[in-house]
Protein backbone atom coordinates (compact mmCIF):
# COMPACT_ATOMS: atom_id res chain seq x y z
CA UNK A 1 0.00 0.00 0.00
CA UNK A 2 2.93 2.55 0.90
CA UNK A 3 4.72 1.95 -1.76
CA UNK A 4 1.76 3.11 -4.37
CA UNK A 5 0.35 6.29 -2.71
CA UNK A 6 0.40 9.12 -4.31
CA UNK A 7 2.70 12.03 -3.50
CA UNK A 8 1.58 14.00 -0.19
CA UNK A 9 0.49 17.34 -1.44
CA UNK A 10 -1.94 17.04 -4.33
CA UNK A 11 -1.23 20.60 -6.29
CA UNK A 12 -5.12 19.70 -8.34
CA UNK A 13 -6.96 18.68 -5.42
CA UNK A 14 -10.18 19.95 -3.94
CA UNK A 15 -8.95 22.59 -1.72
CA UNK A 16 -6.96 25.66 -1.40
CA UNK A 17 -5.27 27.46 1.68
CA UNK A 18 -5.76 31.38 1.79
CA UNK A 19 -1.97 32.85 1.87
CA UNK A 20 -3.73 35.55 4.62
CA UNK A 21 -6.18 34.18 6.91
CA UNK A 22 -5.46 30.35 6.30
CA UNK A 23 -9.17 29.76 5.61
CA UNK A 24 -9.01 26.60 3.67
CA UNK A 25 -11.37 27.02 0.62
CA UNK A 26 -13.00 24.51 -1.59
CA UNK A 27 -12.14 25.19 -4.81
CA UNK A 28 -12.46 23.48 -8.37
CA UNK A 29 -9.88 20.89 -9.29
CA UNK A 30 -7.01 21.66 -11.49
CA UNK A 31 -5.34 25.38 -12.21
CA UNK A 32 -7.28 28.06 -10.47
CA UNK A 33 -7.79 31.40 -11.61
CA UNK A 34 -9.41 35.03 -10.26
CA UNK A 35 -10.97 33.05 -6.98
CA UNK A 36 -10.80 35.46 -4.15
CA UNK A 37 -11.08 34.04 -0.54
CA UNK A 38 -14.75 34.32 0.46
CA UNK A 39 -13.72 35.80 4.14
CA UNK A 40 -10.60 38.11 3.95
CA UNK A 41 -11.26 38.94 -0.29
CA UNK A 42 -7.88 38.15 -0.94
CA UNK A 43 -7.01 36.35 -3.87
CA UNK A 44 -6.77 32.61 -3.51
CA UNK A 45 -3.25 30.62 -5.09
CA UNK A 46 -2.65 26.88 -4.93
CA UNK A 47 0.98 28.41 -4.08
CA UNK A 48 2.77 32.08 -4.09
CA UNK A 49 2.82 33.27 -7.61
CA UNK A 50 6.08 32.84 -9.32
CA UNK A 51 7.63 31.77 -5.45
CA UNK A 52 10.90 30.35 -7.26
CA UNK A 53 11.89 33.34 -9.96
CA UNK A 54 11.22 36.23 -6.89
CA UNK A 55 12.64 34.23 -5.05
CA UNK A 56 15.98 33.94 -7.35
CA UNK A 57 15.89 37.21 -8.43
CA UNK A 58 16.18 38.78 -4.83
CA UNK A 59 18.72 36.38 -3.37
CA UNK A 60 20.90 37.36 -6.61
CA UNK A 61 20.20 41.58 -5.85
CA UNK A 62 21.09 40.64 -1.74
CA UNK A 63 24.19 38.82 -2.95
CA UNK A 64 25.29 42.12 -5.25
CA UNK A 65 24.91 44.28 -2.22
CA UNK A 66 26.42 42.13 0.27
CA UNK A 67 29.92 43.15 -1.12
CA UNK A 68 29.50 47.07 -1.23
CA UNK A 69 27.65 46.82 2.28
CA UNK A 70 31.23 45.15 3.68
CA UNK A 71 33.82 47.08 1.80
CA UNK A 72 32.65 50.47 2.29
CA UNK A 73 32.66 52.16 5.72
CA UNK A 74 29.03 52.50 7.30
CA UNK A 75 29.85 55.34 9.24
CA UNK A 76 32.17 58.01 9.90
CA UNK A 77 33.78 59.39 13.31
CA UNK A 78 34.98 62.72 13.63
CA UNK A 79 36.44 63.03 17.20
CA UNK A 80 38.78 66.52 17.74
CA UNK A 81 39.30 66.93 14.22
CA UNK A 82 40.44 63.50 13.47
CA UNK A 83 38.38 61.56 11.00
CA UNK A 84 37.75 57.46 11.70
CA UNK A 85 35.72 55.21 8.84
CA UNK A 86 34.12 51.95 10.03
CA UNK A 87 32.85 49.58 8.47
CA UNK A 88 30.50 46.85 9.92
CA UNK A 89 33.20 44.84 10.40
CA UNK A 90 35.51 47.10 11.76
CA UNK A 91 32.73 48.36 14.04
CA UNK A 92 32.53 44.65 15.50
CA UNK A 93 36.14 44.51 16.21
CA UNK A 94 36.02 47.37 17.86
CA UNK A 95 33.51 46.73 20.30
CA UNK A 96 35.46 43.08 21.23
CA UNK A 97 38.25 45.06 22.37
CA UNK A 98 36.91 48.37 23.60
CA UNK A 99 33.63 46.95 24.48
CA UNK A 100 32.22 44.19 26.17
CA UNK A 101 32.07 40.81 25.08
CA UNK A 102 28.93 39.47 24.95
CA UNK A 103 27.63 42.36 22.97
CA UNK A 104 30.31 42.30 20.48
CA UNK A 105 28.94 38.41 20.07
CA UNK A 106 25.54 39.42 19.74
CA UNK A 107 26.53 42.06 16.91
CA UNK A 108 28.91 39.55 14.83
CA UNK A 109 25.71 36.96 14.83
CA UNK A 110 23.45 39.57 13.92
CA UNK A 111 25.24 41.76 11.16
CA UNK A 112 28.08 38.99 9.54
CA UNK A 113 26.98 35.53 10.56
CA UNK A 114 23.05 35.85 10.01
CA UNK A 115 23.14 37.39 6.27
CA UNK A 116 25.32 35.25 5.40
CA UNK A 117 23.60 32.31 6.96
CA UNK A 118 20.42 33.81 5.43
CA UNK A 119 21.70 34.13 1.62
CA UNK A 120 23.21 30.41 2.11
CA UNK A 121 20.21 28.80 3.34
CA UNK A 122 17.71 30.55 1.00
CA UNK A 123 20.13 29.46 -2.16
CA UNK A 124 19.98 25.73 -0.45
CA UNK A 125 16.16 25.85 -0.13
CA UNK A 126 15.77 26.79 -3.75
CA UNK A 127 18.17 24.71 -4.97
CA UNK A 128 16.70 21.84 -3.41
CA UNK A 129 13.18 22.49 -4.52
CA UNK A 130 14.05 23.22 -7.94
CA UNK A 131 15.73 19.58 -8.37
CA UNK A 132 12.76 18.45 -6.55
CA UNK A 133 15.36 16.38 -3.67
CA UNK A 134 13.63 14.39 -0.84
CA UNK A 135 16.32 15.13 1.13
CA UNK A 136 14.82 15.49 4.97
CA UNK A 137 11.64 17.81 4.19
CA UNK A 138 11.27 18.13 7.93
CA UNK A 139 14.31 19.70 8.30
CA UNK A 140 14.64 21.77 5.62
CA UNK A 141 10.90 23.29 6.35
CA UNK A 142 12.40 24.21 9.73
CA UNK A 143 15.57 25.80 8.32
CA UNK A 144 13.40 27.90 6.56
CA UNK A 145 11.30 28.91 9.71
CA UNK A 146 14.69 30.20 11.40
CA UNK A 147 15.78 32.03 8.73
CA UNK A 148 12.11 33.73 8.53
CA UNK A 149 12.35 34.81 12.25
CA UNK A 150 16.26 35.39 12.42
CA UNK A 151 16.53 37.62 9.78
CA UNK A 152 15.31 41.01 11.09
CA UNK A 153 18.06 40.88 13.56
CA UNK A 154 20.47 42.08 10.95
CA UNK A 155 19.20 45.53 11.24
CA UNK A 156 20.96 46.23 14.35
CA UNK A 157 23.94 47.67 12.85
CA UNK A 158 21.22 49.97 10.95
CA UNK A 159 20.09 51.12 14.17
CA UNK A 160 23.36 51.36 15.41
CA UNK A 161 24.14 53.95 12.86
CA UNK A 162 20.99 55.71 13.13
CA UNK A 163 21.30 56.27 16.96
CA UNK A 164 24.90 57.32 16.58
CA UNK A 165 24.01 60.02 13.75
CA UNK A 166 21.45 61.52 15.63
CA UNK A 167 23.28 61.51 19.17
CA UNK A 168 26.74 63.09 18.31
CA UNK A 169 26.37 65.78 16.09
CA UNK A 170 28.54 68.12 17.96
CA UNK A 171 31.04 69.51 14.76
CA UNK A 172 34.66 69.11 14.71
CA UNK A 173 34.24 68.36 18.30
CA UNK A 174 32.24 65.24 18.07
CA UNK A 175 30.01 63.61 15.23
CA UNK A 176 28.97 60.86 13.22
CA UNK A 177 27.95 60.83 10.19
CA UNK A 178 26.24 57.90 7.82
CA UNK A 179 28.04 56.53 5.00
CA UNK A 180 27.17 54.47 1.60
CA UNK A 181 27.61 51.07 3.33
CA UNK A 182 24.91 51.49 5.31
CA UNK A 183 22.37 51.85 2.32
CA UNK A 184 23.57 48.52 1.01
CA UNK A 185 23.87 46.53 4.28
CA UNK A 186 20.11 47.95 4.06
CA UNK A 187 19.35 46.62 1.10
CA UNK A 188 20.99 43.23 1.99
CA UNK A 189 18.55 43.39 5.16
CA UNK A 190 15.03 44.10 2.76
CA UNK A 191 16.17 41.96 0.23
CA UNK A 192 16.61 38.73 2.20
CA UNK A 193 13.82 39.19 4.47
CA UNK A 194 11.39 39.94 0.95
CA UNK A 195 13.32 36.71 -0.17
CA UNK A 196 12.28 34.84 2.60
CA UNK A 197 8.82 35.94 2.02
CA UNK A 198 8.59 35.29 -1.47
CA UNK A 199 9.76 31.43 -0.75
CA UNK A 200 7.05 29.21 -0.31
CA UNK A 201 8.02 26.54 2.06
CA UNK A 202 4.84 24.10 0.61
CA UNK A 203 7.11 24.04 -2.49
CA UNK A 204 9.37 21.38 -0.43
CA UNK A 205 6.28 19.17 0.31
CA UNK A 206 4.86 19.43 -3.37
CA UNK A 207 8.11 16.96 -4.38
CA UNK A 208 7.71 14.27 -1.54
CA UNK A 209 6.87 11.07 -2.43
CA UNK A 210 5.43 9.80 0.93
CA UNK A 211 8.33 10.00 3.55
CA UNK A 212 9.22 8.52 6.48
CA UNK A 213 7.35 10.55 8.88
CA UNK A 214 3.45 10.01 9.56
CA UNK A 215 1.90 12.03 7.09
CA UNK A 216 -1.08 13.96 8.28
CA UNK A 217 -4.61 12.33 8.13
CA UNK A 218 -4.94 14.00 5.32
CA UNK A 219 -9.27 14.81 4.67
CA UNK A 220 -8.56 15.11 0.76
CA UNK A 221 -7.04 11.51 0.48
CA UNK A 222 -9.77 10.24 3.08
CA UNK A 223 -12.16 11.83 1.02
CA UNK A 224 -10.65 9.80 -2.20
CA UNK A 225 -11.02 6.74 -0.50
CA UNK A 226 -14.24 7.06 1.09
CA UNK A 227 -15.36 7.61 -2.74
CA UNK A 228 -13.30 4.40 -3.89
CA UNK A 229 -15.07 2.39 -1.18
CA UNK A 230 -18.01 3.27 -2.01
CA UNK A 231 -17.69 2.24 -5.24
CA UNK A 232 -16.06 4.49 -7.42
CA UNK A 233 -19.34 6.54 -7.95
CA UNK A 234 -18.19 9.63 -10.64
CA UNK A 235 -20.37 12.55 -9.20
CA UNK A 236 -18.89 15.82 -8.12
CA UNK B 1 -15.34 20.19 12.45
CA UNK B 2 -14.17 22.84 10.02
CA UNK B 3 -10.88 22.13 7.77
CA UNK B 4 -7.98 23.85 8.70
CA UNK B 5 -4.82 23.60 6.31
CA UNK B 6 -0.84 23.96 7.31
CA UNK B 7 0.55 27.35 6.41
CA UNK B 8 4.09 25.81 5.65
CA UNK B 9 3.10 22.43 4.15
CA UNK B 10 -0.37 22.63 3.35
CA UNK B 11 -1.37 19.46 4.28
CA UNK B 12 -5.23 19.33 5.40
CA UNK B 13 -6.52 18.41 8.38
CA UNK B 14 -10.04 18.65 10.84
CA UNK B 15 -9.84 21.12 13.29
CA UNK B 16 -8.42 19.24 16.68
CA UNK B 17 -9.77 20.46 19.93
CA UNK B 18 -7.16 22.49 21.83
CA UNK B 19 -7.43 23.69 24.99
CA UNK B 20 -6.82 27.72 25.61
CA UNK B 21 -3.41 28.03 25.61
CA UNK B 22 -2.26 25.39 23.86
CA UNK B 23 -1.14 25.04 19.86
CA UNK B 24 -1.76 22.07 17.50
CA UNK B 25 1.42 21.42 15.54
CA UNK B 26 1.44 19.87 11.93
CA UNK B 27 2.77 16.15 11.82
CA UNK B 28 3.83 16.39 8.69
CA UNK B 29 6.00 19.62 8.49
CA UNK B 30 6.38 20.59 12.71
CA UNK B 31 4.83 23.60 11.93
CA UNK B 32 2.65 25.50 14.02
CA UNK B 33 -1.28 25.33 12.71
CA UNK B 34 -2.56 27.75 15.10
CA UNK B 35 -2.82 28.60 18.86
CA UNK B 36 -5.49 28.60 20.53
CA UNK B 37 -6.99 31.47 23.31
CA UNK B 38 -9.89 31.64 23.73
CA UNK B 39 -9.86 35.15 25.60
CA UNK B 40 -8.12 36.54 22.54
CA UNK B 41 -9.75 39.66 21.79
CA UNK B 42 -9.84 40.75 25.32
CA UNK B 43 -6.41 40.03 26.52
CA UNK B 44 -4.86 41.07 23.49
CA UNK B 45 -7.07 44.31 23.51
CA UNK B 46 -5.61 44.99 27.04
CA UNK B 47 -2.28 44.84 25.78
CA UNK B 48 -2.41 46.31 22.95
CA UNK B 49 -4.12 49.70 24.64
CA UNK B 50 -1.63 49.29 27.06
CA UNK B 51 1.10 49.36 24.40
CA UNK B 52 -0.57 52.25 22.66
CA UNK B 53 0.03 54.61 25.79
CA UNK B 54 3.68 53.30 25.72
CA UNK B 55 3.89 54.23 22.40
CA UNK B 56 2.85 57.72 22.56
CA UNK B 57 5.11 58.56 25.82
CA UNK B 58 8.33 56.70 23.81
CA UNK B 59 7.77 59.10 20.81
CA UNK B 60 6.63 62.41 23.26
CA UNK B 61 9.50 62.31 25.16
CA UNK B 62 13.25 62.90 25.05
CA UNK B 63 14.96 59.44 24.43
CA UNK B 64 18.51 59.78 25.02
CA UNK B 65 20.61 62.53 26.21
CA UNK B 66 24.25 63.05 25.32
CA UNK B 67 26.55 65.16 27.46
CA UNK B 68 29.86 66.17 26.09
CA UNK B 69 32.48 69.06 27.85
CA UNK B 70 29.23 70.90 28.87
CA UNK B 71 27.21 70.50 25.18
CA UNK B 72 24.07 68.29 25.27
CA UNK B 73 22.19 66.68 22.67
CA UNK B 74 18.82 65.75 23.40
CA UNK B 75 16.74 62.92 21.00
CA UNK B 76 13.67 61.86 20.76
CA UNK B 77 12.75 58.39 18.42
CA UNK B 78 12.27 60.06 15.61
CA UNK B 79 16.09 62.16 15.78
CA UNK B 80 17.32 59.41 13.89
CA UNK B 81 15.30 59.17 11.40
CA UNK B 82 15.78 63.22 11.03
CA UNK B 83 19.21 63.37 11.28
CA UNK B 84 19.75 60.65 8.40
CA UNK B 85 17.44 62.34 5.89
CA UNK B 86 19.27 65.45 6.71
CA UNK B 87 23.02 64.09 6.62
CA UNK B 88 21.49 62.64 2.57
CA UNK B 89 20.93 59.21 3.21
CA UNK B 90 17.14 59.16 2.09
CA UNK B 91 16.62 55.28 1.88
CA UNK B 92 18.24 54.50 4.80
CA UNK B 93 16.17 57.35 6.81
CA UNK B 94 13.07 55.76 5.05
CA UNK B 95 13.69 52.42 5.93
CA UNK B 96 14.26 53.33 10.22
CA UNK B 97 11.11 54.92 9.73
CA UNK B 98 8.97 52.39 8.48
CA UNK B 99 10.67 49.59 10.94
CA UNK B 100 10.88 51.89 14.22
CA UNK B 101 7.58 53.89 13.73
CA UNK B 102 5.53 53.64 10.78
CA UNK B 103 5.02 49.60 11.05
CA UNK B 104 4.78 49.69 15.06
CA UNK B 105 2.34 52.77 14.92
CA UNK B 106 -0.30 51.21 11.82
CA UNK B 107 0.53 47.46 13.83
CA UNK B 108 -0.37 48.78 17.04
CA UNK B 109 -3.24 51.45 16.16
CA UNK B 110 -4.94 48.97 13.45
CA UNK B 111 -5.01 46.19 16.05
CA UNK B 112 -7.30 48.37 18.55
CA UNK B 113 -9.77 49.43 15.13
CA UNK B 114 -10.28 45.99 14.12
CA UNK B 115 -10.71 44.33 18.28
CA UNK B 116 -12.40 47.10 19.98
CA UNK B 117 -15.19 46.86 17.84
CA UNK B 118 -14.84 42.36 17.90
CA UNK B 119 -15.17 42.76 21.32
CA UNK B 120 -18.45 45.12 21.41
CA UNK B 121 -19.82 43.47 18.76
CA UNK B 122 -20.41 45.95 16.50
CA UNK B 123 -17.69 44.42 13.47
CA UNK B 124 -16.16 48.11 11.92
CA UNK B 125 -16.11 49.03 8.80
CA UNK B 126 -13.13 47.61 6.70
CA UNK B 127 -12.06 45.39 9.46
CA UNK B 128 -10.89 43.02 6.76
CA UNK B 129 -8.44 45.52 5.18
CA UNK B 130 -7.40 46.62 8.06
CA UNK B 131 -6.72 43.24 10.11
CA UNK B 132 -4.93 42.18 6.84
CA UNK B 133 -2.49 45.07 7.10
CA UNK B 134 -2.00 44.04 11.17
CA UNK B 135 -0.47 40.61 9.76
CA UNK B 136 1.46 42.65 6.59
CA UNK B 137 3.38 45.04 9.17
CA UNK B 138 3.94 42.66 11.93
CA UNK B 139 7.42 41.88 10.13
CA UNK B 140 8.43 45.21 9.37
CA UNK B 141 8.04 45.94 12.89
CA UNK B 142 11.42 45.82 14.88
CA UNK B 143 11.51 47.80 17.51
CA UNK B 144 12.82 44.73 20.20
CA UNK B 145 15.85 45.26 17.08
CA UNK B 146 15.94 48.88 17.95
CA UNK B 147 16.59 48.17 21.70
CA UNK B 148 19.05 46.03 20.92
CA UNK B 149 21.15 48.80 19.02
CA UNK B 150 20.42 51.25 21.52
CA UNK B 151 22.19 49.37 24.06
CA UNK B 152 25.34 48.37 21.18
CA UNK B 153 25.39 52.93 20.56
CA UNK B 154 25.15 53.48 24.46
CA UNK B 155 28.46 51.15 25.09
CA UNK B 156 30.18 52.72 22.12
CA UNK B 157 29.80 56.44 23.39
CA UNK B 158 30.30 55.15 27.02
CA UNK B 159 33.80 56.31 27.46
CA UNK B 160 33.02 59.31 25.30
CA UNK B 161 30.32 60.86 26.96
CA UNK B 162 27.98 60.99 29.65
CA UNK B 163 24.53 59.41 28.23
CA UNK B 164 21.45 59.89 30.35
CA UNK B 165 18.57 57.91 29.59
CA UNK B 166 15.25 59.77 28.66
CA UNK B 167 11.63 59.15 30.25
CA UNK B 168 10.91 57.44 26.69
CA UNK B 169 13.53 54.67 26.74
CA UNK B 170 11.58 53.56 30.10
CA UNK B 171 8.39 53.23 28.01
CA UNK B 172 10.09 51.96 24.93
CA UNK B 173 11.52 48.84 26.85
CA UNK B 174 8.22 48.52 29.25
CA UNK B 175 6.48 48.49 25.31
CA UNK B 176 8.60 46.06 23.73
CA UNK B 177 7.40 42.96 26.48
CA UNK B 178 3.54 43.85 26.45
CA UNK B 179 3.61 44.18 22.23
CA UNK B 180 4.96 40.61 21.89
CA UNK B 181 2.25 39.69 24.84
CA UNK B 182 -0.36 41.10 22.69
CA UNK B 183 0.99 39.58 19.42
CA UNK B 184 1.57 36.18 21.15
CA UNK B 185 -2.32 35.95 22.53
CA UNK B 186 -3.51 36.96 19.50
CA UNK B 187 -5.44 33.75 17.89
CA UNK B 188 -5.71 35.54 14.35
CA UNK B 189 -8.56 32.54 13.78
CA UNK B 190 -10.70 33.52 16.06
CA UNK B 191 -10.18 37.29 14.74
CA UNK B 192 -10.82 36.37 11.16
CA UNK B 193 -14.32 34.24 12.05
CA UNK B 194 -15.47 37.07 13.76
CA UNK B 195 -15.03 40.09 11.23
CA UNK B 196 -14.61 37.84 8.08
CA UNK B 197 -17.49 37.75 5.37
CA UNK B 198 -18.60 34.05 6.31
CA UNK B 199 -20.58 33.37 8.85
Amino acid sequence: MRATRPPVTDLEGPHAQCHVCNLVVAVPRGPIHGLSCPRCRTGIHRRKPNSLSRTWALLIAAAICYVPANIYPVMEVTTLGARQADTILSGVIYLAVNGTWPLAVIVFVASVVVPVLKIVALVFLATSVQLASQWRPRDRARLYRVVETVGRWSMVDIYVVTILVALVHLGSLASVEARVGAFYFGAVVVLTMLAAESFDPRLIWDQQVEDGHPAVRDVRQEAADTQAAAGGDDGG
Amino acid sequence: MPLIGCHDCDAVVEEPDVPSGGSAICLRCGGTLFRRQRATVEITLALTTAAAILFVVANAYPFLSFEMQGQVTRTTLASGTVALWEGGRLAVAVLVFLTTILAPALQISLLLYVLAPVHFHHPAPFAVEAFRWVERCRPWSMMEVFLIGILVAVVKLSDMADIVPGLALWAFGLLIPILAGGTAFLDAEIVWREIGDLD
